[in-house]
């Protein structure tokens, strides 16, 4: 009988030693071990031994059937380890196959160069007003001290609707708004639409799009004007970035500046961005004028304040390299899609 | 503002290059556009005097000449040019020498006679054509007597660098090379040296016999007449030709020139007038008649209104006071006595008047930017001067100076407390006091007040804060110390209404939409092309006065027309399919006329789109999806089978609650073909924006988990083809009550296995309990009155 075992035990080895796949696998389970397997039928045969022959009997078949379950699962994890093998070669891809395609909108280049200047400012704890396209005279001239007889008041500089009523040229009004309805302190931007009488080519454009920005404080100053200005200068352009101040003249700032900065292309270097100065004019500034404050019924004793404006669209295309402004009404899928 | 640097050094040293200047001149408010050179490339040009001029024996239109250029031997060039004659001194270029304009000469053999050399004109030596004496247009450039040989650089000032100032409305006194040279002075810390005026004066006083009155004194502040006799009018100098030519002003002659020359230096507009024109030499200055006509000279005949200051003898018209002369009483070379005249005029008066006339003259450009009144003088002895040094004439004793409120400098205080609070600056009264002075502004400290009298020149300067800013920007803002803000700390931020319009931009960028940006202003045909009724009070547009054409003459109603000229455009270009939208400010007129009442303004979003893969479901789709990112409840179709823009039967209302909150479908075949889009599906949407943002609200709330399962069930029914799934799925929800979670169409059939005008809609039912797993029993009941209901009611038969 022992050696019957010994002889199951071999003959199992070597033929699960052979086996291939798991269903030959599975027959040999059934040959050797299943209920009416080869070991099975020797165990029953084990009553007919003399009893004092049976524990050491008994121990030798745990022995043998150890060993083949042994047999079988090293069997089972090598066979395991082939068909893993053979899948993985039967998946291969060709990873160079394309993948899907999503497809996603953007804001307008106009809606984003917006975002990135609305994130600084609010940053610095401004708010954002708001204000109408259509506004009256006394709104945006005769409340910002423009003199009776200055230029942009003209019919081929500003679209009216009738002598009272205009199409906006700057979003200096909604500031006016702000002041005639809030009591200082101020901090507001006020982005929005503006229109002026100019024939569209390359560089203009009738209808545009501008951020002004207007702070009104106890003892708010030109040297803050020129602080805040930096701040964002440096958050939209970089580290690096400078400013510099040129006296000018606005009729509703005094003192005024035209505001220059780096030129983010080549750093000051000079290019063809900046037309070689290294620097490029980016906005006009200066300190409320005392008549202003006055005529939105800020008491200029008490208060000062500073204001700024700048041209998103100018900016958008300095920052995304379009050559053309038109380009940005046109709404050219392919155009709206780079950005 | 065109200013040669040498004419400037006359008046203020600069000890640095011009580069430099210009720089330090932006920075204290004179901004530099540009700094050009004059005279490039002339060195190696040379004088030439012509000896003799013959026939070309070989050519009709040629002629050889020989001239002296300082060389034993004459040279012989062959030109074409007509307007030469023997003794004329002209430039010579001779073998070798390159032109400004990149030519190089070489000797050359023409028709059989040697040519040396070119003579040259103004336009081969780099001078525009708008600037040439009209004498030598199309000529050789003839100059006055030099000596023949020497270099052309050398014989005159033909050499200099041109600085382009902008000049800003507010600084008309700047508009002169004087008035540059002031800005200068301050700026580069030199003192302003202005020429002295001395006259000789000859023959009897012209004041005994002449009288100037004015009769229009708002018109017209003062007026100023010399006289100057003995004119003999022939071509200036070529220092002056050159000085004007250098300033972008043309030469005349000497009389002209001088007046120019001194309206440049000084700033003052002079006019000429030929004396024996004028009657009984008596000038009345008085408002036009309405309806009055005169001709100017430029010889256009110029109809006139009471709004405008005319310049006149006893008996006719002489010119438009500070515009222009009239064609009667120009100067000409047959003139031989002179009224000068230096007055000073109504600022809006001239600037209206140069508007009405559709005239723009470089003295209308001064007056109507306000005129110094104590110039006129000073600049009439300046002319009377020059001529004198000119030998053009003899000024005549005496002077008309009509000047009835003469003015006064006006007196002003400054707190020099307020000019450091408002520069943030830390500035000594004493350094405030230098920089007025430097400014030519009287200054003095007394009791802690900056006293100040302000120049006739500066009428610019009215408040404190002008003199702040006169003091901030010679004192320089690149010194003046960045800092930070003070005060309260403020919270900035957005309000919610712009944060919902951030959210429904980012969705719709999800929803795979490009944000469009169309013009506020339109076309008022758009309305047409999309069919609305004539009775649409999107009809009664806000119209512009002076709008730039039909295009862009009305403020837009409705953004629908825009969107299809977006689609139009990309269709045309050939893009296969889009998603665009836009969000934006539509404009309705009040009905109160009054004037100063502003329109409506409502903002309206816009969708369309067209192309592969996009019908009416994906554009219905998207709506749902926005509605639900902004919070809004959802969101009812209604068949809408009467708006003109759309396809009848493609066409919905969208509601929220009760509120109409736009219309969407597909476009109308017509409105396609009306946008030549005939062979593409466009489905647009019009939206309420405003209606959205005010509803749009973003305050998720957590519900538990689902603790039991769902039991999901099939339906699927065969109804009439016409039967809306709206109307099935209101009775499924209704009948199967609360244990209805959800009820999903899936599939829509119709085709040979349900019978004809027939359909077959599935639906996927689920249902769930909260508290505990549901029987199959509880459900069978749900889904069997479902089932019989829809039976009842819709006549509909379940599909096996």
């Amino acid at each position: 009988m022992e050696k019957n075992l010994k002889q199951l035990e071999i003959e199992a080895r070597e033929v699960l030693q052979a086996a291939r796949d798991a269903k030959e696998l599975e027959n040999l389970r059934v040959k050797y071990l299943g209920k009416k397997g080869s070991l099975t039928e020797l165990l029953r045969s084990m009553g007919s031994l003399p009893k004092e022959e049976r524990p050491r009997m008994g121990q030798v078949a745990n022995e043998v059937r150890e060993a083949v379950e042994a047999a079988m699962n090293a069997a089972r994890d090598r066979i395991g380890r082939l068909e893993m093998e053979a899948r993985i070669a039967r998946e291969t891809i060709d990873i160079t196959m394309p993948g899907k395609v999503f497809s996603q909108g953007t804001k307008h280049p106009l809606t984003q160069t917006l975002d990135e200047l609305k994130e600084v400012f609010i940053g610095m704890g401004f708010t954002v007003a708001e204000g109408p396209e259509v506004e009256t005279v006394v709104n945006n001239f005769d409340m910002l001290n423009a003199p009776a007889n200055h230029p942009s008041r003209e019919m081929t500089d500003t679209f009216y609707i009738n002598e009272q009523v205009i199409l906006r040229p700057q979003t200096s009004p909604v500031q006016v708004r702000v002041m005639k309805s809030t009591k200082p302190p101020i901090r507001i931007i006020a982005p929005g639409r503006c229109f002026r009488n100019d024939t569209p080519d390359a560089t203009h454009s009738p209808m545009f799009n501008q951020l002004e920005g207007l702070v009104v404080d106890k003892g708010s100053t030109l040297g803050d004007l020129k602080g805040s200005l930096e701040i964002f200068a440096r958050h939209l352009f970089g580290e690096h970035t400078q400013i510099k101040f040129r006296p000018h003249y606005f009729p509703f700032t005094e003192p005024s500046a035209e505001v220059d900065v780096t030129c983010f292309k080549c750093q000051g270097e000079g290019c063809s961005v900046c037309k070689g100065s290294g620097w490029i004019e980016l906005l006009g500034a200066g300190m409320v004028h005392p008549n202003v404050l006055r005529n939105c019924g800020i008491d200029p004793e008490t208060y000062s304040g500073w204001a700024f404006g700048m041209g998103i669209d100018r900016i958008a295309m300095q920052k995304y390299g379009i050559d053309d402004i038109r380009l940005l009404y046109e709404n050219d899928l392919r155009f709206l899609s780079q950005f | 503002m065109l200013v040669p640097v040498k004419w400037l050094e006359e008046y203020v040293t600069l000890s640095m290059d011009t580069k430099e200047f210009a720089d330090q001149m932006t920075m204290s408010g004179s901004k530099v556009e540009e700094v050009r050179n004059w005279g490039e490339n002339l060195e190696k040009l040379v004088i030439g005097k012509i000896l003799s001029i013959q026939p070309h024996p070989n050519a009709d239109k040629l002629v050889v000449t020989h001239l002296d250029i300082g060389e034993e031997k004459p040279l012989q060039i062959v030109t074409g040019a007509t307007n030469i004659k023997e003794g004329d001194t002209v430039p010579v270029a001779l073998e070798g020498t390159t032109l400004p304009n990149g030519v190089t000469i070489v000797g050359e053999d023409l028709r059989g006679e040697a040519s040396q050399g070119m003579m040259c004109s103004h336009d081969e030596l780099g001078i525009t054509k708008n600037l040439i004496p009209e004498s030598m247009k199309d000529g050789i450039w003839i100059l006055d007597e030099k000596t023949p040989g020497s270099r052309f650089i050398d014989a005159l000032p033909a050499v200099d660098q041109i600085i382009e100032f902008e000049i800003t409305s507010n600084r008309p006194d700047c508009m002169s090379v004087i008035g540059i040279a002031r800005e200068a002075a301050a700026t580069v810390g030199e003192t302003l040296k202005v020429p002295a005026i001395t006259l000789e004066e000859a023959g009897t006083d012209w004041t005994d016999t002449a009288s100037v009155r004015i009769d229009d004194p708002e018109g017209c502040r003062r007026y100023v007449a010399r006289k100057v006799e003995n004119i003999v009018i022939r071509q200036s100098p070529q220092w002056l030709q050159q000085r004007l030519m250098q300033a972008g002003v043309r030469p005349i002659n000497n009389v002209v020139d001088v007046t120019n020359y001194v309206m440049l230096e000084m700033g003052q507009p002079l006019h000429a007038f030929d004396a024996a024109i004028v009657a009984r030499q008596s000038i009345v200055v008085r408002r036009a008649k309405p309806d009055e006509t005169t001709k100017t000279l430029d010889g256009t005949l110029r109809k006139l209104n009471d709004q405008m200051t005319l310049i006149t003898d006893s008996e006719k018209v002489l010119g438009i006071a500070g515009v222009m002369g009239g064609e009667n009483s120009e100067v000409t070379t047959e003139t031989r006595a002179i009224i000068l005249e230096s007055a000073c005029f109504n600022a809006d008066r001239i600037r209206k008047t140069s508007q009405q006339l559709g005239l723009r003259t470089e003295a209308s450009a001064r007056f109507e930017k306000g005129q110094d009144p104590e110039l006129s003088l000073m600049a009439a002895n300046r002319a009377c001067q020059l001529l004198e040094e000119l030998e053009a004439g003899q000024v005549c004793p005496g002077v008309i100076d009509v000047y009835p409120q003469p003015a006064t400098p006006r007196e002003n205080t400054l707190r020099p407390h307020r000019v450091n609070a408002l520069l943030g600056t830390d500035l000594k009264v004493s350094e405030m006091v230098e920089i007025l002075h430097a400014l030519e502004i009287k200054a003095h400290e007394a009791d802690e007040l900056i006293h100040i009298t302000v120049p006739t020149f500066r009428d610019d300067l009215v408040q404190e804060a002008d003199f702040i800013e006169e003091i901030g920007r010679i004192y320089g803002y690149d010194k003046i110390k960045a800092t930070l803000m003070t005060g309260d700390i403020m919270v900035g931020g957005l309000s919610h209404r712009q944060k919902m319009e951030e959210v429904l931009k980012r969705t719709m960028s999800g929803l795979g939409c490009y944000e469009a940006a169309t013009y506020s202003f339109v076309s008022p045909s758009g309305v047409d092309l999309i069919r609305l009724p004539e009775d649409s009070f999107k009809r009664d547009f806000v119209r512009l006065l002076n709008p730039l054409g039909d295009e862009t003459s009305v403020m837009r109603t409705t953004l629908l027309p825009n969107m299809m000229e977006v689609l139009r455009r990309n269709v045309s270009r050939s893009v296969p399919a889009g998603s665009f939208y836009e969000i934006g400010q539509v404009f309705y007129g009040q009905l109160d006329e009054a004037k100063a009442v502003l329109p409506l303004e409502v903002k309206e979003l816009v969708m369309g789109i067209y192309g592969e893969g996009n019908d009416f479901f994906v554009l219905k789709g998207m709506l749902i999806h926005l509605f639900k990112t902004l919070g809004l409840a959802s969101p009812d179709f209604e068949r809408e089978s009467n708006h003109p823009t759309f396809h009848p039967g493609r066409c919905a209302n969208i509601y929220v609650g009760d509120q109409l909150m736009g219309t969407l479908g597909e476009i109308h075949p017509l409105v396609a073909a009306n946008y030549d889009m005939d062979d593409v599906r466009v489905f647009v949407a019009e939206i309420n924006g405003d209606a959205v943002l005010a509803m749009a609200k973003i305050d998720p709330l957590y519900k538990p988990l689902p603790r039991y399962p769902a039991v999901v069930r099939d339906l699927a029914v065969v109804v009439d083809k016409m039967l809306s799934v709206q109307t099935i799925e209101i009775l499924i929800r209704r009948q199967a009550g609360e244990l209805l979670e959800d009820c999903r169409l899936f599939d829509v059939y119709q085709g040979a296995q349900v019978g004809e005008n027939q359909k077959s809609v599935a639906y996927t039912l689920t249902f769930r309990h909260n508290e505990r797993t549901l029987k199959d029993k509880e459900v069978n009941q749900c889904y069997d009155a479902v089932v019989s209901s829809l039976k009842k009611e819709l006549n509909a038969v379940l599909r096996a």
